[in-house]
């Protein structure tokens, strides 16, 4: 399987990459910025995302909002935050190619002149608002925080969430704004891709032609990250939330995205918990019922990943109860590995997915967006086939010494959320934890 | 060439698009198939819809159909719970369920290579589910478990407020999960009968699309579908009279609270009772409703977020169902800003319906926005089949994806402005907030929005 593209770098740094599908008359603009909250310091945390929001308020040329003239010409648009990366885009009709480049260009190039301190005021509610939406006024949500923050010492930008602190936020001004820009959103730390109904001779002229005026900035100065220390004690916290069944979050630091064993995680997460006859929903959900649901995941990042267990328990039980079972499985899958047939499974789970994914040209997920995760995270585009090979080499041994090397209990993180009047169905020994 | 930056780059004529139409076939035993070719990814999408929803679920017996459809995947003809699993698994196949108040859908994605392996699979579960006792009595139990767990999710309890408020007793008002209570009463005969009434090859619909020819899809739904045998009517419940029984009746202003001490947010609903998806007000609505609240440059959208940063979004909507409707605006806003925001959505309601009507210049940016938009509806194999079940579920005709854009076209000045004041109805709204009683109480004393009524945790757990 392949993402055909023609790749080419404009003088000012711009990666630009084309795709052809002339499936539906609509062609997907995406764009990377190489900043996320990885390059934010502590007591500046949630930065890059509020700068994100500022994107969509207008710029020199067009400065009545982003979003006007595109979704009039029928465009669906958004964009995205994470520690790692920036991006934004558009999926629009072919004849409104121009308008989206010129709208893309025009802020990549000249959004500072039109940004004023009551545009960053106004999306600093708005995020303040976001975060209290997704993250404090929603069952569980806080549960990242805490376990960010005691994954990673506190020096380390996985330390504290994309959203960041309220105090951070609340203090961050306007000035930063244009350093931050000056730094980061210049087009030598962007990837464009395009992806859709189009001629790649053609599109290569629009890019050019819309970005190619944007003068380059400096490089960003070389992230110098060490890696966290490797634990060798537990830790057991304790978060009260307004929730009524209590639920368990087991982490490990695992991987990094790319590295030897993040692909054997990864399909091990999936033989853990997908689909009700998966290891970890039979056992707890099925066979015992002591949980109302269960999942695993490697979050591949850039400086580190996280493998994570996340189980709710059923009324009546406890999180102790849920560790155990949980613990039984991860000593059994230590003891015995997975079968071949668990492993072929998965690779087909992990490869159907991807095609689901790849049917899109544009949005979170789609052709455009994985060229550039491709082309940002590695510096190859076509990157897919070394992806895709990765998880061919997966064998039942390797997934087995990837749970050894990784999931010791003096390794993890287990935080216990639990209702506040209830604190004694935390799992036992948990210390009382707070989120920043 | 430099770019000229003094004026936005014009927007070409639109692109010409040809819209998939479906190969119709209906087997002996009734079932109706329509098939597609569509797309490159080796991917094909089938829907098995069934014209039962949650409005079919029998008097105080709310969440059966959708606990019937939750059971299909636990054991199925020869094959136990976890041989259903298995069989999924090795082919990477999706199975989805999908109960809203009119239908049931049965959604099954998978790799072109297992389209046999994945129709066979589908016809099984939604055909011959053994429904085995205990896999009913665990399944049961894990429902009102999940239950147990939204209760402390403000826009769970939001959307089940406003939904009771609004349909009250009518088959439309009690979500489709049920209640704690409702899932209670049921037993496995319950969904045994339910299947046996609904589950019927003349009154589904199986809708195929993927990158193969047609007639091939035809041909192997054909083979996995064939013995899906119809059984005798066993009663007949006419959701017609039932409906019409029900009859809407005047709404009034209302306030309705449930408190949620220390909420940093409240939760809010605004809406009324609207109309159902055969108004021939329909585009006109979507129109209308686009400049109210149905996208980021909505008035309501560019008011309480761009202008005033109360929420993080605000969207408004028309639902339109078989035998009814509602009109209903969402939004999460911070608890200090509670009574302002809703004051501000009744006020924007009030402009658009009265005061302010649509200007010339928002009609044009939102039928652009709908029109130019619409095909990339029919990207994928699942949305173009997504698509096809609207159109059997609601009986649109087999052009009906041709009619869209014209039909938005023609909505005028004058069509938006009377359905603006003919389907907004400010002194029907019901306001519904989840949100720190304490905090928002003064505030919404002064609102003068209605009959302010309280609903307590307790109540949405025994009721």
């Amino acid at each position: 399987m392949e993402i055909p593209y023609t790749q080419q770098t404009l003088p000012n740094g711009l990666d630009v990459l084309v795709h052809e599908d002339h499936g539906c008359p609509i062609v997907a603009v995406n764009v990377w910025y190489r900043v996320g909250s990885k390059d934010e310091c502590p007591g500046r945390t949630g930065f890059a995302h509020l700068f994100e929001h500022l994107m969509f308020e207008g710029s020199q040329h067009y400065d009545r909002g982003y979003f006007h003239p595109l979704q009039e010409a029928g465009a669906l648009l958004n964009g995205s935050t994470s520690s790692e990366r920036t991006n934004y885009w558009e999926v629009v009709p072919t004849n409104a190619l121009d308008l989206a480049l010129w709208m893309e260009s025009d802020r990549m190039g000249y959004l500072l002149p039109a940004l004023t301190p009551e545009k960053f005021e106004n999306q600093r509610d708005v995020v303040l608002n976001e975060r209290r939406q997704s993250y404090e006024n929603r069952p569980y949500g806080l549960a990242g925080m805490v376990n960010a923050a005691a994954l990673f010492p506190s020096s380390h930008p996985y330390s504290w969430m994309t959203i960041g602190h309220v105090e951070d936020l609340t203090e961050a001004t306007f000035s930063d704004v244009q350093e931050f820009c000056q730094l980061h959103y210049r087009p030598n730390q962007a990837s464009l891709a395009l992806a859709g109904d189009i001629d790649t001779e053609h599109a290569l002229d629009l890019a050019r032609h819309y970005f190619a005026g944007i003068p380059a900035g400096s490089q960003p100065p070389e992230l110098v990250l060490e890696s966290p220390p490797e634990s060798r004690i537990e830790q057991r916290l304790l978060l009260a939330d307004r929730v009524e069944l209590p639920r368990l979050y087991l982490s490990w630091i695992s991987p990094a995205m790319f590295d030897a064993g993040d692909a054997d995680l990864d399909l091990l997460a999936d033989i853990l918990s997908t689909g009700k006859s998966s290891r970890l929903h039979r056992a707890l959900v099925r066979d015992q019922r002591i949980a109302t649901e269960v999942g695993a995941i490697q979050s591949s990042r850039q400086l580190s990943s996280v493998f994570q267990i996340i189980a709710t328990a059923a009324p009546g039980h406890n999180l102790t109860e849920l560790d155990a079972a949980i613990s039984v499985e991860l000593d059994r899958l230590m003891q015995d590995g997975v079968t071949q047939n668990e492993l072929e499974r998965s690779r087909i789970e992990f490869e159907a997915n991807f095609i689901y994914s790849l049917q899109h040209v544009g949005g979170f997920g789609g052709k455009s967006d994985q060229l550039n995760a491709y082309n940002v995270y590695t510096g190859d585009p076509g990157f897919i086939t070394r992806d895709l090979a990765r998880y061919q080499s997966v064998t039942p041994d390797s997934i087995q010494r990837a749970a050894t090397r990784y999931f010791g209990k003096d390794r993890r993180v287990a935080l216990s959320v639990v209702p506040h009047d209830h604190p004694d169905l935390a799992l036992r020994e948990s210390e009382r934890a707070e989120a920043k | 060439m430099s770019v000229d930056r003094t004026e936005l780059p014009p927007i070409g004529p639109d692109p010409l698009f040809t819209f998939p139409r479906p190969v119709k076939h209906t087997l002996a035993n009734g079932l109706t198939i329509w098939a597609v070719e569509h797309g490159a990814m080796p991917v094909v999408s089938a829907c098995l819809l069934l014209h039962c929803g949650s409005a079919s679920d029998p008097e105080n017996h709310g969440g059966l159909g959708s606990l019937t459809a939750a059971l299909l995947d636990e054991g199925s003809g020869s094959r136990s719970a976890l041989e259903v699993q298995e069989a999924l698994r090795q082919i990477g196949a999706r199975f989805n369920r999908h109960v809203t108040a009119d239908a049931t859908q049965l959604r099954m994605t998978s790799l072109s290579r297992f389209t046999g392996q994945a129709l066979t699979l589908l016809a099984e579960l939604g055909t011959c589910p053994t429904f085995d006792k205990e896999q009913f009595t665990r399944v049961k139990q894990l429902r009102l478990d999940q239950l147990v767990q939204a209760r402390d999710v403000p826009s769970a309890n939001a959307n089940r407020i406003m939904v009771e408020a609004l349909y009250g007793d009518h088959p439309y008002g009690h979500n489709p999960s049920g209640t704690e209570a409702s899932i209670q009463t049921l037993t496995r005969d319950h969904v045994v009968d339910f299947h046996r009434e609904f589950y019927q090859p003349a009154k589904a619909t199986l809708i195929l699309v993927g990158a193969m020819p047609a007639e091939q899809l035809l041909d192997q739904s054909a083979t996995a579908f064939q013995l899906w045998c119809a059984t005798p009517e066993t009663r007949t419940t006419d959701l017609d009279t039932r409906c019409e029984a029900h009859s809407e009746g005047t709404q009034r202003e209302r306030l309705i609270v449930m408190n949620r001490p220390g909420a940093p947010q409240s939760e809010l609903r605004i809406g009324h009772r609207g109309v159902s998806r055969d108004t021939p007000d329909y585009h006109a609505l979507r129109v209308l409703n686009m400049i109210l609240g149905g996208q980021f440059v909505s008035r309501l959208n560019l008011n309480l977020r761009e202008d005033k940063g109360y929420t993080y979004g605000v969207s408004t909507g028309f639902t339109f169902c078989r035998h009814a409707g509602d009109f209903m605006a969402a939004l999460s806003v911070q608890t200090n800003a509670t009574s302002e925001s809703i004051r501000e959505v009744l006020k924007e309601i009030g402009h658009i319906r009265d005061s302010h009507p649509v200007s010339n210049e928002e009609l044009v940016q939102a039928k652009a926005a709908l029109t130019r938009g619409y095909p990339r509806g029919f990207e994928t194999a699942s949305q173009v089949a997504q698509g096809f079940a609207n159109s059997a579920l609601y009986q649109l005709p087999d052009d009906y994806f041709t009619q869209v854009v014209p039909s938005v076209n023609l909505v005028d000045l004058e069509t938006v402005r009377r359905v603006a004041q003919e389907y907004l109805v400010p002194d029907q709204l019901t306001t519904v907030v989840v949100g720190d009683r304490d905090a928002i109480a003064t505030g919404l004393t002064d609102l003068q929005a209605g009959e302010l009524i309280e609903i307590k945790h307790e109540d949405l757990i025994s009721n």
